[in-house]
């Protein structure tokens, strides 16, 4: 049997990447893409923490969570899609202005 | 012991692939590794016993969250990232906030590591479970997610649509 502390470290070297490729990464697409690895971190723990305390709101918390990375997905890349055709750019170094 | 021997291989398979999300300065590479890191996390989920939450994840994230990554990566044709100089401020902050998290870190699982086993299997997942407790306890918030869903929709497509292409709607004339 795996130990739950197993689980919990997994998902916090899940999220630790993600947080280091939010703030190392330039291209706004992979900073995107960190956010998700971020959110997964946190659904293991939910998972784990479900089964541990034999609850299965656990599990259904990280239905919510995949929906509103779904809906996050979506509403996102169309930002980047806005951006990339006013600027030509997805440097997120070069997006430093709000108007253009 | 098979249990810990799938959840070490998949594990490493899952750190493995977020490290090389990092490391990689293609986009495309990045969204690659990610589908390997959701589909073995998927695999970490059965052995907790969420079958439900195995299967949405495959179809859902590892299908169409990724199929919308990288389509928006050959739509924009994003190429690899150019590099730039570390700034200051990353090395005056950064690296000793970075140590003096990592030993707190492993001085608290060194204190503090329990040893108490997730039984694999124990809770049942099954969608049949799942559906029960969503459409019973959680009926409402299922129903507002529903609205949010509608509403991203919505903002994506006035989001990504063409500047020329709104402004030239059927009402134009009238």
């Amino acid at each position: 049997m795996v130990p739950l502390s197993y689980y919990l470290i997994l998902g916090g070297i899940l999220f630790a990447c993600g947080v280091c490729g939010f703030l190392i990464r330039r291209n706004i697409i992979t900073i995107f893409m960190s956010i998700e690895l971020m959110l997964n971190g946190v659904n293991l723990t939910f998972v784990a923490f479900a089964a541990h305390w034999q609850r299965l709101s656990g599990q259904i918390f990280v239905f919510f969570v995949m929906v509103v990375a779904a809906a996050e997905a979506a509403v996102g890349l169309a930002i980047i899609i806005s951006v990339y055709r006013t600027r030509e750019t997805l440097n997120v170094d070069q997006v430093n202005l709000l108007k253009l | 012991m098979i249990h810990l021997t799938l959840f070490l291989v998949f594990g490493a398979i899952c750190v493995a692939g977020a490290v090389n999300l990092l490391v990689q300065r293609h986009p495309i590479n990045s969204a690659l590794s990610l589908i390997a890191v959701l589909a073995s996390l998927a695999v970490e989920y059965l052995l907790l016993g969420a079958e439900f939450v195995a299967a949405v994840q495959v179809i859902v994230y590892a299908g169409a969250i990724m199929v919308l990554f990288v389509f928006t990566i050959m739509l924009l044709n994003a190429g690899e990232e150019e590099r730039t100089r570390g700034s200051r401020v990353a090395m005056v902050i950064g690296i000793p906030s970075l140590l003096i998290g990592g030993v707190l870190l492993a001085w608290v699982l060194v204190r503090h590591s329990g040893t108490e086993a997730v039984l694999a299997g124990a809770l049942p997942g099954s969608p049949e479970n799942v559906a029960w407790m969503l459409f019973h306890e959680f009926l409402l918030p299922f129903e507002v997610t529903s609205v949010l869903i509608l509403i991203a929709i919505m903002g994506a497509v006035v989001l990504a649509a063409r500047p020329e292409a709104t402004s030239t709607g059927p009402g134009k004339e009238s």
